[in-house]
Parts: C-alpha cells; sequence; structure tokens
C-alpha cells in the first residue's frame, strides 16, 4: 500500500490539463459495477479465467479503490479447464485478497441433478447451468457480473445490461425491461436473481486493447504455444485424452497455437497462430475474418443454440 | 476511439435491418463464418441476393415471423469512430422500444420506403427522435432503385417531410436527406453511380464526420452520489470518497459545491480515478471525489456547483411515455428512480394525452395504456434536484417503476 501513496503523493500537483483518459467504454462499465454494489445486498463476480472475466475484476478494482471489491468472485469449475487457467485464478486471488468461490460440475453429477454428455461432441458446457444456478440459490446471491458481450453472438445483442432472472434462472426474453439513459432498475422479488454485464457494449477488439493498454496480465494460453492437437469438423482441437474424446482416425500433431475465447477443452477450438505477445494478439485481432465464437464449438449446434441456452438459465 | 451511438426506425419493410447488414457488409465488419451462415441461410430460403437482415434478427421468433421485435445492438468500427446502432423495431406497437433506443442515441437514421413515402409511422418516427432531443437525424429515402432513382420523387418525400419538421417542438434538431438503396449499397458507404444528381454525403460519411462534442448532450455539471466509498484500512483510515459520474459539464479540483438536499457547502478536495489524482473530472467520467469538510453524504443525494443549482421540487409536470402492460392510473403509488435517487410517486393528473404522430392532443384521459404518450402532473414523498429535460438531458428524465411488479414502467421527461 505504500507504493500507492507515494504515487499519490508524488502527484499531489498537478496541471489544470491532467483528467482521466475519456475511455467511454470504461467509464460505463465502472458506472454499472456501481450500482451493483449499491443496489444489491449479495453480489458476486462471476470469473471464469478468461479475457472478458480478468477485465472485469481489473474494472472493479479500479471502481471501489482505495476500498476493496465489495463482494466475492465465484468460479464454476466443470472439470474441463485449462490446467493454466486454474493456475492463473489462484495467483490473481492470491494477489488481490479477494474471496474465492468454487463449485464444480463434478459435485452436481456425483449428486445426480445432471448426467454426463457422452460421445464424440461430449462437454460439460451445458451442464455448468446447474451447477451455476445451485449456487446462486445457496449464497442466495441476488446480482451476478458476468462478462458477457453483445457483441459475441445474435441473442446477446439484445440482452440487458440489468437481466432480471426468475426463481427457475429463466431469461425471459419476450419480456425484458426497458433500459433508458443511464438508469439501471435492480428491484427484484425474493428469489429472483440479475445478470449484470457491465462490458455489454465492448468488442472483442475493445477487450484486447484495453489489456494491451492497462498491461493486464492473462493466462498463457491466449498466446502462441506449441500444443497437441487435431482436426475436427474444420476446427482444431485440444488433445487432452482424459477429457476430449478422439476417434482413431483423428490423428494427433503439434501446432502452434492460441485460444482466442477459453471456454472448457472439450468446447474451444483453437487457432494456428504466431502471436506471443499482446501486440501480436491485437494486431491479429485485428485483422482477423473470423467472429470469436466461431471457434466455440457449442455454438456451431444450431443457429438458436445460444438462445436455447440461455432461456434456461446459462451465462 | 469515440464511440457513436444511433438510433434507427422504419416501417416493416422500409428494409432496416437490410440497410445495418450493409453497413456492416461495406464496412468489411461481417467476418467470413457470419457471412457464410448469410449465404447458406440465403440460398436455403431461395433468395437470389444476399439477406442482411439476418445478420441482425437475433431472436428465434423473429426468424420464423421474419420481423425484429426487440432493440438489438449492433456494433461496427472505422478507423475514425466505434458505433453501436440501437436497431429499435418500427411497428406501432412497440413505440417503447424505439423510446428506449433512443435515449441513449446520439444520432438516429429514420428510413422511408421511397415508393410509399411519408407514412404514419415515419411521423412516429420522428415524433420520438424530437421528444428525446436527438441532435443528429438523418432521413434516408430508401429503395430509390425501386422509383427509377428519381430525383422528383425524391424532393416530393423530403417536401412531404419538411411540411412535418415545422410540428416539431425541438427546432434545432439538425436533418440531413439521403437518398438511397440499402439493398444495392448506394450512398450508403459509397456514393451511388445511379443518382448524379446528389452530390451531397453518403450515410457513413456523414456520421464519420460528426463531431461527438457537439452531438453529445450538454448542460450545468451534476454529480449524484452513486456509493460512497470507505476503506476503513490503516493506510485510508478518514478516507471518504463518493463515487458517481459527471453529468452536463466538468467540475475541478477546488471548486465550490453545494451538497442536495442539505443544500450544506464545501469544496472539492480532490479527483480520483483509481489510485491516481486529476484536476478535472470530465463529463461522462466515473470517478471518485473527496471533499474539504468531512460531510456525512449518501446514495441519492446531488453534488452541483454553487450558483448552478438545479431546481428542487416535491411536484413536477413531465411528458410519460409509457411502456407497461399495466396501465398507469392516477393516485396509484409508484416509484421515480431520478438518475439513482429513489422516491415515492403518485400521479395527480393526467393533463392530455398527446398523439405521438402529431395529430393532436385527447383530453379528459383517466388511464395510460403501453405505448401511449402523455403529459402529466406527479407528486414525490420528497424533493428531487431537477433540471428541465429541455436544458439536460440526464438530469431532467426519470423512470416511473410498478412497485407491485417491479418493471420499468414508463419514462418522463421533465417540463
Amino acid at each position: 500500500m505504500n507504493t500507492i501513496i507515494e504515487e499519490i503523493q508524488k502527484t499531489e500537483t498537478i496541471d489544470a490539463m491532467d483528467r482521466p483518459k475519456a475511455n467511454a467504454l470504461e467509464h460505463e462499465a465502472i458506472y454499472i459495477i456501481r450500482e451493483v454494489a449499491a443496489q444489491f445486498e449479495r453480489p458476486v463476480l462471476l470469473f471464469s479465467g478468461g479475457k472478458d472475466s480478468i477485465t472485469l475484476v481489473r474494472l472493479a478494482q479500479k471502481a471501489f479503490w482505495p476500498a476493496k471489491i465489495p463482494f466475492p468472485l465465484m468460479h464454476i469449475d466443470t472439470g474441463h479447464n485449462f490446467p493454466e487457467t486454474l493456475a492463473f485464478r489462484d495467483k490473481l486471488i492470491a494477489e488481490m485478497g479477494v474471496e474465492l468461490i468454487v463449485r464444480s460440475v463434478q459435485d452436481s453429477i456425483d449428486q445426480g441433478k445432471v448426467i454426463e454428455e457422452s460421445g464424440k461432441y461430449a462437454s460439460r458446457n451445458t451442464l455448468q447451468t446447474t451447477t451455476l444456478l445451485d449456487a446462486i440459490e445457496e449464497f442466495k446471491f441476488d446480482a451476478c457480473i458476468g462478462g458477457a458481450r453483445r457483441d459475441e453472438e445474435k441473442a446477446r445483442a439484445k440482452e440487458r445490461i440489468f437481466s432480471v432472472r426468475d426463481d427457475f434462472g429463466q431469461w425471459d426474453e419476450k419480456n425484458q425491461r426497458p433500459e433508458l439513459f443511464d438508469m439501471l432498475n435492480g428491484e427484484i422479488e425474493i428469489g429472483q436473481n440479475v445478470r449484470v454485464f457491465p462490458i455489454s457494449n465492448w468488442t472483442e477488439l475493445d477487450v484486447w486493447t484495453y489489456i494491451e493498454k492497462e498491461n493486464i496480465e492473462i493466462p498463457s494460453i491466449y498466446f502462441s504455444h506449441p500444443r497437441k492437437t487435431f482436426l475436427r469438423d474444420g476446427l482444431i482441437w485440444s488433445a487432452a485424452d482424459d477429457i476430449v474424446f478422439r476417434t482413431e482416425d483423428e490423428t494427433v500433431s503439434e501446432r502452434r497455437v492460441r485460444f482466442r475465447t477459453v471456454g472448457d477443452m472439450s468446447c474451444t477450438a483453437a487457432v494456428e497462430s504466431h502471436a506471443d505477445t499482446i501486440e501480436k494478439v491485437v494486431s491479429e485481432i485485428r485483422e482477423s475474418k473470423i467472429s470469436e465464437r466461431g471457434a466455440r464449438i457449442d455454438d456451431k449446434r444450431s443457429e438458436a443454440a445460444m438462445e436455447r441456452r440461455k432461456q434456461q438459465g446459462y451465462f | 476511439m469515440e464511440v457513436l451511438k444511433i438510433a434507427t426506425a422504419g416501417s416493416v419493410d422500409d428494409g432496416k435491418s437490410t440497410l445495418i447488414g450493409r453497413l456492416l457488409y461495406d464496412t468489411k465488419s461481417l467476418t467470413e463464418d457470419k457471412l457464410e451462415a448469410i449465404e447458406k441461410t440465403s440460398r436455403q430460403k431461395g433468395y437470389d441476393y444476399l439477406d442482411f437482415s439476418l445478420a441482425t434478427d437475433g431472436l428465434v421468433a423473429e426468424r420464423e415471423q421474419g420481423i425484429t421485435i426487440d432493440v438489438a445492438h449492433i456494433y461496427f468500427s472505422t478507423p475514425k469512430k466505434s458505433y453501436i446502432i440501437a436497431d429499435t423495431p418500427g411497428h406501432v406497437e412497440y413505440t417503447r422500444n424505439m423510446v428506449t433506443g433512443a435515449s441513449t442515441s446520439q444520432a438516429a437514421i429514420i428510413l422511408i420506403d421511397a415508393r410509399k413515402g411519408v407514412v404514419e409511422q415515419t411521423n412516429r418516427h420522428f415524433f420520438i427522435n424530437n421528444l428525446l432531443r436527438i441532435k443528429e437525424v438523418i432521413i434516408a429515402i430508401n429503395k430509390m432503385d425501386l422509383v427509377g432513382f428519381s430525383q422528383e420523387r425524391f424532393n416530393a418525400i423530403k417536401a412531404d417531410f419538411q411540411a412535418l419538421m415545422a410540428k416539431r417542438d425541438y427546432a434545432e434538431q439538425k436533418i440531413t436527406f439521403i437518398p438511397i438503396s440499402a439493398l444495392n449499397g448506394d450512398n450508403v458507404v459509397t456514393k451511388s453511380k445511379n443518382i448524379p444528381w446528389y452530390a451531397g454525403v453518403t450515410i457513413l460519411e456523414h456520421l464519420e464526420h460528426l463531431d461527438l462534442a457537439a452531438v453529445s448532450n450538454s448542460g450545468t455539471p451534476r454529480f449524484p452520489v452513486q456509493y460512497v466509498i470507505r476503506p476503513k484500512t490503516q493506510d485510508f483510515h478518514d478516507f471518504r470518497g463518493f463515487a458517481g459520474k459527471v453529468y452536463g459539464g466538468e467540475l475541478h479540483v477546488g471548486d465550490e459545491v453545494v451538497v442536495l438536499p442539505s443544500m450544506t457547502k464545501s469544496r472539492i478536495k480532490a479527483i480520483y480515478f483509481h489510485n491516481k489524482k486529476y484536476s478535472t473530472a470530465p463529463r461522462r467520467s466515473s470517478v471518485t471525489l473527496t471533499l474539504s469538510d468531512e460531510l456525512n453524504l449518501s446514495r441519492g443525494d446531488m453534488l452541483v456547483r454553487a450558483g448552478d443549482l438545479p431546481a428542487m421540487d416535491k411536484e413536477v409536470t413531465a411528458t410519460v411515455s409509457w411502456m407497461d402492460a399495466h396501465s398507469l392510473v392516477t393516485g396509484k403509488k409508484y416509484k421515480v428512480q431520478h438518475g439513482v435517487h429513489k422516491v415515492w410517486a403518485k400521479v395527480d393528473a393526467i393533463i392530455h394525452k398527446i398523439h405521438p404522430d402529431y395529430s393532436g392532443i385527447e383530453e379528459n384521459v383517466s388511464a395510460l395504456q403501453m405505448n401511449d404518450i402523455a403529459k402529466v402532473r406527479l407528486r414525490f414523498n420528497k424533493p428531487i434536484f431537477y433540471d428541465r429535460f429541455k436544458e439536460h438531458r440526464t438530469n431532467g428524465s426519470f423512470i416511473i417503476l410498478d412497485s407491485s411488479t417491479n418493471n420499468t414502467a414508463g419514462v418522463g421527461f421533465i417540463d
């Protein structure tokens, strides 16, 4: 803490032109996060270890400084995470000194609440909805902050910033509250909760340029690295044999890849890339011709895949 | 980078989704996989052109009915600006969505089908954009290819529209007419070769030239206290910071301020953004302020510069746009959220209903239905600190919450 105080004392004399940078999206996100802390009793920040939730953590730090983030972080552990993501998560939590809650899909499977998918495309992506809804009920969370963005997917383009879910976690997309000007209505009944999306209006490139500008640390799998992989349906899959099912004719070879989005190993495809620094990643995204969710196997299931999952309570 | 928010309005089949798709396509904002999905679906439907509307119509119900039913947000950018389009539907019954989309936008595009000209819907679209005081409005006269790119037709529609403009309340609103064909891309991003008689700019050129500071609404600085930061750590034991967003104008260290409602005077001691101090808090920045006196402020209080006091009153007259399935009734208790400040409210009287198509007013109304717009008289249990909507878009507006459903039931613009 001493370093921060010294920094402040150094900036005690300031000239008249000195003002925070006009990053409209950053100021909007901080406003939204502060509304959550002010309007709800038990908020939580859903933390996946991906770049969007890491960005949220940075924004929350800025929103409440010099106080700590006034709510816990929660990770829904599918058991299919990249080991690099988990290591990163634990390091970040230790540095920040905030509370981390972990709830695991494996427990939901063991309790018989969900049944593991089988076959070639088996993933735990849909199963985590149950684990999430159970955790919301267990801790009586009334607001869950998430890193979803409207530019990710068509159904998300209709999502509100404060999105009300009923006590079954359902999203009623035809009956959403209008959001006018800056005013956010967080009034709910007991049992309902609100999903909050502070970076709704950011694009993938906005997130990357923010990470670059703010010098935010992210898991190593976002950068080019050698990985054992195989090809399926034109996408590059991770060859993690204990988690991802692979047929005999799907041969493994090492490629230089990175991930643009970090979901589970069983539902996130890699892209071939030599971008090993944040600068190179940003310029690659700038020139990219494939959308981010194009590498999400879970969205390819059908054109309405995301909307159906969201109605059921998926993030 | 600058971010410009644009609301779009058009009647069914005016080609609004096609225009947005065209903007995305011609600015190379559609990624290969999205384009592929559009090509595939267009082929399946047997179209001999690319159905760009598929890029924006998000919900299953919309794809089934082929219409847009809610506000969708679409993002694209040029090297100069980032754009957010609020795609709002054009049906009569969806006035509420148009008001919602316009409330966060600095510019608007209203589409007119060149074959049909100004229709009743056009009146509504214009009325709402004018009511919300959008500074820049583009009237895109679409489907020019279907009227032989006729200059006469364009001028006739323009003249009809200008007659409508004479009725508007917010006369400073800037209107630009552009003849386009969204399907073929004429004058959307690239200049049309088919319309040689038109010397003006394309839609994108016009948007690129807009000065963001000039189209954003300004006024006197208002600082509603959103959250109080009290770390109570050893290093910041006595730190008491007031977190919030600055609206209307900027605040400076040393400014003499008045706290509402207590009317206590103090000075801005420091302006923090994260762990750095600044001398100026610009408009729309989310900062934390400390004051030179130890004052006990809480959420809902407001800091303003001494000498720049807003009105403080327990009664206001406002234009209300009703958005809920349960009708607004006089005498019922509602909650009003003015910025981050909540008060209880009752509607004392509905003065008159306003037809949002410029066809006049209706008196002796006892209730408001969804999509109705009316002038009403409201009474609060505590005073609010407000400016007229005309002078301050943020501090002159509020939302009405129905405390039995918690829904956002309406929005008000204070007279």
